[in-house]
């Protein structure tokens, strides 16, 4: 694979689907979108297969490096997190369009090209080694989110879209100016140069609060969260998926990617920060979902409260926490997407967000119901599924540093078994209250093959995370290095044990068994 | 004695001087229908001027003893005028067609225009640009009321009259404390007697420059005559006020304030400073309430005059370099903008001008709606459209002049600004269809907008020439 420049293919591909998508009627363009998006995910997975994993490997791979913008170049590249989170854009978006095959009635082209035109931006933002390519692309991402939110959403649309829009545009244009800065100072626009180079600690804090005021709104983080429940409730089923699935990880991205290796100084003095802000957003915007009497406006608070767990890892300044926050992305990506399919579902069905007009489905909907638990029980961070393994490595990673974030983090999962099963039960259990919810039809065949292949991914990576962390594993180790000088020292005083010779342990251990007998 | 030389480097001038009169002559002596003909022939004398640009170069860059400069950075803003200016020819015939004024004294005067706008922004003194300036004015002034029976035409040319002529009286004021100061109305000599400290006089004189030229750029606290000519005007005049004599007044500003008042720079940095960030903020925060689609049009423009001063309060050659891109692109967007702005005619090919009329247009007029959103994008700077890339220039220089202030401040503006821009692109895309427009665009009107929408999302990919460009005409004035 070696040149062959596969990351610009795989933005050409659904930019000539999207091109194509505005000049056909409406059964063509689904057809163009589910191919082109499909053929996506076929590079995708060819990206993940070379993907040189070693130890040894260089940390950047399938580098292209074109200078034709002046200031800026065509630079793109990737290392094990950018791949990951490129997997997780190609898997979902098929499934989005899926998801849009009926639900979207009128014009289809301009919608299929929409959504085409934000995978090219998605995989952009991820694969961009150019600061100014990455703005462009990250920022880029509001015209097509924008037109999605605003033609094809629900009855307040217009006022969602724009909240959206002139939130999120806020928040980049000072990141803008910072960037502009370090490009002066640094003399390079190139991302792997800048994360190397040493900023002055004083002016870091600055440059820091920048990058923050951007990707704070794009994760979001409590209280700059509120467009995200308008936005979630408004947007169409296929909207929301990509929202929540791939641009609030563009926040998180932008953390790992830039506020830590750029500014390790003041991320470490800004830390408290952080954690303060993830700890009243996993309390208080899990009380928040469990009072809500609207199903997606539910999931979409859980989403902010799932978002401040991944802040907290990544602030934990160690391996642990890093790995966890990324798993916790990479669940959260496909769980928070699968729970909005499902809702999807049933919204095509009865046209209402109501959770008080469903009830006992699992009567009627016994397919339903089961995927429904499995992705609701995913969100809780059951063992066995994608996001346990994120949340129980974040809060480790995290109680090093800091046990009261530790502490009041963990009882977000507390909060979140709380409102994801009383949601459940008030949809799948209980009495058939409602004649039309109980006359419902179960699954339809393209709906199941939208939620299985979610479903099988969220076991895997509950059951087996190492293929998932193995890519990321020496990127992270990078980044640990480049942050373990600024690093805060923790308040947890953890202390290595001696280890205990072999036969010891063994007496030790029938020793303990006699005692609990 | 007057050399050749000289001569030649004022030989786009020339040109536009003997094909505006011979235009004239034909028109006055012409045959009714000759008004599509001259239209076409001013075109091509646009066209021999821009050509003769090359030839101007090489004579340059002093011409008639320092009287006029032709350098690289008077040939930069000369194309860019010429090509505004033949644009506006090309745009005008349907317009005017329908209120059967057609008359082919439109494309004439645009002709004396540019050659005044030619002269503003290749003046090496302040006579020059003086006479420049009001021959660019008095061919605006008759412009603007150019529909004569229409009485918002003829108020939007009285008004531009009357406070024009304020403006110019301001303007020669300050020239005149200029050279009572100094002793000397050539830039060079200002700037040589500026350089020895600058007297309470000489910063008098450099105030009422300013404010003369703050009128003519429509910057903020001097922008009041905008809205009303923009909106009175017939759309191709304002097509034309929009985009080639604002190109002229910034360039000219541009040079005034570099060449003749350089070494004053730390004075009239503050100047520039609250003009830009008041019209940045005046710009955006009027257009909001607007229902008129040109005089929103004459907020933005007030608007991003804001922003291309951002680049000359940088005061370096990447901020000149900036400005002047800026001002390219800005061309690009206003001209495609108002080929759709053209476009809006009801079924009986009467124009429209309220923003609400576009309602539902994305459903009706696919193509033109799209071009229109891809405009507003732009405008407002989202990248990855070309807007984005002008705003980044001027943003850029500021950050590397230590202004980082006023570039946060100035980027932060440019939200509320957004929120206009969008209002638009809602009322295309998401509102329900109001009365449909008339089915078809013309030939021209619809090869102008594909051309500005595909250099507006293809335009990086001219960065390198355009850096080169905008970087040897700023060189030029240092």
């Amino acid at each position: 694979m070696d040149g062959f420049p596969i990351l610009s293919l795989m933005m050409a591909v659904p930019m000539a689907g999207a091109i194509a998508c505005l000049f056909v009627g409406a059964r063509q363009a689904r057809w163009i979108a589910l191919l082109a998006t499909l053929a996506d995910f076929v590079l995708g997975i060819l990206l993940w297969i070379n993907f040189d994993q070693s130890g040894s490997a260089p940390q950047w791979q399938f580098q292209e490096y074109l200078p034709i913008f002046g200031r800026f170049a065509w630079a793109l590249g990737i290392d094990g997190i950018a791949l990951m989170l490129i997997a997780l854009t190609v898997f979902l978006m098929p499934i989005c369009i899926g998801a849009s095959w009926q639900a979207i009635e009128k014009r289809v082209g301009e919608y299929m090209a929409a959504f085409l035109f934000m995978e090219v931006l998605m995989i952009g933002v991820f694969a961009a080694q150019d600061l100014f390519l990455f703005y462009i692309m990250f920022e880029a991402g509001l015209i097509p989110m924008y037109l999605i939110i605003g033609i094809w959403g629900g009855a307040d649309r217009i006022y969602a879209s724009y909240k959206f829009f002139l939130y999120t545009l806020l928040g980049s244009v000072l990141m803008l100016i910072a960037m502009m800065w370090m490009v002066h100072e640094a003399g390079t626009t190139q991302i792997p140069v800048l994360m190397a180079y040493n900023f002055d600690p004083h002016i870091q804090i600055w440059l820091w609060l920048a990058f923050f005021a951007s990707f704070a709104v794009k994760m979001p983080m409590w209280p700059v969260h509120t467009w995200l429940p308008d936005a979630h409730v408004q947007a169409p089923t296929a909207g929301s998926v990509i929202l929540a699935g791939v641009l609030l990880k563009m926040g998180g991205y932008g953390f790992i990617r830039f506020s830590l290796p750029m500014f390790p100084e003041a991320s470490a003095e800004l830390a408290p920060l952080i954690w303060g802000l993830s700890m009243v957003a996993v309390v208080y915007t899990s009380l928040v979902a469990l009072v809500q009497s609207d199903m997606k406006k539910l999931i979409a608070y859980s989403s902010v409260a799932h978002m401040a767990i991944v802040t907290l890892g990544l602030f934990a300044f160690n391996r642990a926490g890093l790995e966890g926050a990324m798993m916790v992305m990479l669940g959260h990506g496909l769980v928070s997407g699968a729970l909005f399919l499902c809702v999807g579902v049933i919204y095509d069905r009865l046209h209402t967000r109501e959770i008080a007009r469903y009830g006992g489905l699992a009567i009627n909907m016994p397919k339903y119901a089961v995927l429904f638990l499995l992705f609701a029980m995913a969100a809780v961070g059951l063992p066995g599924t994608s996001n346990f393994v994120g949340e129980f490595l974040s809060l480790m990673g995290v109680y090093q540093v800091s046990t009261w974030a530790a502490l009041v983090g963990t009882t977000g999962i507390i909060l979140g078994a709380a409102y994801m099963l009383y949601l459940y039960r008030r949809i799948c259990y209980g009495e058939q209250k409602n004649a039309d919810a109980a006359a419902m039809p179960d699954l339809s065949m393209r709906e199941m093959w939208l939620l299985a292949p979610i479903a099988a991914v969220v076991l895997w990576m509950g059951v087996y995370p190492e293929s998932f962390l193995a890519p990321m594993r020496p990127a992270i180790h990078a980044l640990e290095a480049r942050l373990a000088s600024a690093a805060p020292a923790g308040d947890s005083k953890i202390e290595m044990g001696a280890a205990i010779p072999a036969g010891d342990g063994a007496a030790h251990e029938t020793a303990a068994h006699g005692e609990a007998h | 004695m007057i050399e050749t030389a000289s001569l030649l480097a004022v030989l786009p001038e020339l040109i536009l001087t003997a094909g505006g009169l011979a235009l004239l002559m034909a028109s006055a002596f012409g045959r009714d229908g000759i008004a599509r003909v001259v239209n076409w022939l001013a075109v091509l004398t646009l066209i021999a001027a821009g050509l003769a640009l090359w030839c101007s170069l090489e004579h340059g860059p002093d011409a008639f003893d320092g009287l006029v400069r032709a350098d690289a950075f008077s040939v930069f803003a000369k194309a860019l005028i010429y090509s505004a200016a033949a644009a506006a020819i090309l745009l005008a015939p349907r317009f005017f067609a329908v209120g059967h004024a057609i008359r082919p004294e439109y494309p004439v005067l645009i002709l004396f225009a540019t050659v005044g706008m030619g002269m503003m922004v290749s003046a090496g003194d302040m006579l020059t640009l003086y006479v420049g300036l009001e021959m660019n004015s008095l061919a605006s002034y008759v412009l603007a009321s150019f529909m004569r029976q229409d009485e918002r035409s003829s108020e939007a040319g009285l008004k531009y009259f009357v406070l024009g002529s304020l403006a110019s009286g301001i303007l020669l004021y300050g020239t005149a404390l200029l050279y009572g100061f100094t002793g000397t109305t050539g830039f060079d000599g200002i700037s040589l007697a500026l350089a020895d400290g600058v007297s309470k006089g000489e910063l008098f004189g450099l105030v009422f420059v300013l404010a003369g030229l703050a009128f003519k750029i429509s910057a903020v606290p001097f922008h009041m005559w905008t809205p009303d000519v923009y909106e009175g005007a017939p759309t191709p005049v304002t097509t034309f006020f929009a985009s080639a004599p604002k190109v002229a007044a910034v360039a000219l500003t541009v040079r005034v304030a570099i060449e003749a008042l350089g070494p004053a720079g730390l004075d009239w940095q503050q100047i520039v400073i609250f003009v830009a960030l008041a019209s940045i903020l005046f710009g955006s925060v009027a257009a909001i309430g607007q229902t008129n689609i040109k005089r929103l049009m004459a907020y933005s423009s007030i608007n991003n005059v804001g922003f291309a001063l951002i680049g000359l309060a940088a005061g370096t050659p990447a901020g000149v370099a900036a400005t002047m891109s800026y001002m390219t692109i800005y061309v690009l967007m206003t001209i495609g903008s108002f080929a759709c702005i053209l476009q809006m005619r009801d079924a009986q090919g009467n124009p429209v001008e309220s923003i609400a009329s576009l309602a539902g247009l994305s459903q009706s007029r696919k193509g033109l709606a799209a071009a229109f959103a891809i405009f507003m994008f732009s405008m407002a700077g989202i990248p990855p459209l070309f807007g984005f890339w002008a705003k980044f220039l001027v943003f850029d220089a500021a950050v590397a002049a230590n202004l980082a202030a006023l570039a946060v401040i100035g980027i932060a503006a440019s939200v509320i600004g957004a929120y206009y821009y969008l209002k638009i692109i809602k009322t295309i895309y998401f509102d329900e269809p109001a009365a449909a427009y008339e089915a078809r665009g013309g030939a021209v009107e619809n090869v102008i907008l594909t051309a500005c929408a595909v250099v507006i999302v293809l335009g990086y990919l001219l960065n390198p020439v355009l850096d080169q460009a905008s970087a040897a005409a700023a060189a030029s004035l240092f």
